[in-house]
């Protein structure tokens, strides 16, 4: 089973300005996280995500593409980036997820992936 | 024998093809075959084994013809999820693990990632095999309230892959307590009625007693495991001294002692004792050894209220709740006299999770009787009278009010 982390950020940004102790620290812990994940064979891939309001939001309604500037809903916390693994259950899903930096400082919505048999 | 096998059917069969909801369709099914063919052809040497066997067939035979449908249909089902593949190669069907099996269930069923308050109804359905309509009933939720969040709590099960299996020793004591937690409100939900007569359901009773017991005998080394299983033992042996014939609520000190169970209560000692010896104590069974107190005591007068005083102070800082401050309210009563329990009463009674509560405020009327404060105590029966009491309750009330108005 694939297990889809969506890393909250709160504020819509980076969690900490770039070239400060705090970002050093945050990479640093991501690297450790990351790497732990990698070395246990559960790592597929993830990435942080460019902050949410360059995100586009897009429907298609009628036939016509509509786009909105911005993140689909005016939340406290938005989706900074993801990790995507593969692990037996919910259980080991949970455990790995807790080890992300982004686990202490906002929150990590965890999300089973569906098996549509493509794609792998 | 069905019933009792109902949990570890749905238990097998909803690890083996990965869905609860199918799990139970299928148990139901093999029940319905049970019933028409046992009496007629007679009962298979392995009753359960033979009832497992029939709902696993069931449902991977179903899985299969689903899967086999052609089209669009199951394509788009597959896209979101809700038709989960046949097992390709499901391992033969064991017997000697079904109770391990029942009871990853009831782990599953308890799972952290589900709301709490699911928890005990997901239980009550799939594992004590109530209908939802049963569920909604005892929970005093609406039907069709009840069905949509026991379709979400399986849905997620099942949809987030959530292990329906013991889990392993770093992850049980995060686990346990809501186990325990749920299992003890299935026995409560047995032992007491809700509301109303017809709902008073004694088979719950037993379910939870045989799922803690098999808890205790696959975690010995868990002492709150064994503190439950002693509460609930101490508790059912007083099961048939609890009503009488018209099935009114007999109070603990007039309830004759000679129906208790004695070997009920001998094992519950001895659980609770073993328990005790880990020197781990807990809530459950500090609740148990109050059990112990009254179960030894060989009349009401007799009881070590003074003991049991002590036990609820000990059992207030592992539940600091208004309900355990409202029973050693009771006890301090017995021990030291109706005014001192009285004043410990009064500082909860209007807590907002008691001031509804009917027991809590029979035994304040009780205490005013006591100190023949005639007019108050009637106005408190009165009171209880509006707040929906059962109807064993509603009787009771009614003879303590002739007594009083006598």
């Amino acid at each position: 089973m694939r297990y889809l982390f969506l890393l909250n950020s709160p504020g819509g940004g980076p969690a900490a300005e770039p070239g400060t102790p705090e970002s050093e620290r945050l990479f640093r812990e991501w690297g450790e996280a990351t790497a732990l994940m990698a070395d246990a064979g559960v790592l597929i891939d993830c990435a942080p995500l460019t902050p949410a309001a360059s995100a586009t939001t897009l429907r298609v309604r009628d036939g016509e593409v509509l786009l909105t500037d911005g993140p689909s809903a005016e939340l406290k916390e938005w989706v900074g980036g993801y990790t995507l693994v593969e692990c037996d259950d919910l259980d080991q899903a949970l455990k790995w997820a807790s080890t992300l930096p982004a686990a202490r400082d906002s929150s990590i919505e965890v999300r089973a992936v569906i098996d549509t048999g493509r794609g792998r | 024998m069905l019933r009792s096998s109902w949990g570890a059917a749905v238990a097998h069969v909803a690890r083996v093809v990965g869905d609860l909801g199918l799990a139970e369709d299928a148990v139901q099914e093999a029940c319905a075959v049970a019933v028409e063919r046992w009496p007629r052809d007679g009962v298979p040497a392995d009753p359960r084994a033979w009832l497992v066997g029939t709902a696993r067939h069931k449902a991977i035979d179903r899985l299969r013809r689903e899967s086999r449908r052609a089209g669009k249909e199951e394509a788009a089902a597959r896209w979101t999820g809700t038709i989960p593949a046949p097992p390709d190669d499901p391992a033969p069907l064991d017997p000697a693990g079904l109770d391990d099996e029942e009871l990853g269930l009831v782990f599953g069923c308890c799972h952290p990632a589900l709301a709490p308050e699911v928890r005990v109804a997901l239980a009550l359905r799939s594992v004590c095999g109530l209908t939802t309509a049963e569920v909604a009933a005892r929970l005093l939720v609406a039907e069709p309230a009840m069905a949509k969040r026991l379709t979400r709590a399986r849905a997620k099960l099942r949809d987030a892959a959530v292990p329906l299996r013991l889990p392993g020793p770093d992850d049980l004591p995060d686990r346990l307590p809501s186990v325990l937690r749920v299992l003890y409100l299935v026995f409560t939900e047995g032992h007491h009625a809700s509301s109303g007569d017809a709902l008073v359901r004694p088979e719950l009773c037993d379910d939870a007693i045989r799922l803690t017991r098999s808890l205790v005998r696959r975690l010995p080394g868990e002492p709150e495991a064994g503190g439950l299983l002693a509460l609930l033992l101490l508790t059912d042996a007083r099961r048939a001294a609890r009503t009488d014939a018209a099935g009114d609520v007999v109070l603990l000190e007039d309830q004759d002692r000679r129906l208790w169970d004695r070997d009920e209560i001998a094992e519950g000692d001895a659980v609770l004792e073993r328990a005790l010896r880990a020197n781990r104590p807990g809530s459950y069974q500090l609740q148990a050894a109050i059990a112990s107190c009254h179960a030894d005591a060989g009349s009401a007068a007799d009881t070590d209220w003074r003991q049991i005083a002590l036990l609820y102070g000990e059992l207030v800082r592992y539940e600091p709740t208004p309900v355990v401050e409202a029973n050693r309210a009771v006890a301090v009563a017995m021990a030291e006299g109706p005014a001192a329990g009285l004043v410990i009463l009064d500082a909860v009674a209007h807590h907002p999770q008691l001031a509804g509560w009917v027991p809590l405020q029979l035994a304040r009327a009780d205490l005013l009787a006591r100190l023949d404060r005639t007019a108050d105590a009637v106005a408190a029966y009165e009171h209880a009278l509006t707040l929906g009491p059962t109807a064993p309750e509603r009787r009771l009330i009614a003879r303590r009010l002739g007594e009083l108005r006598g």
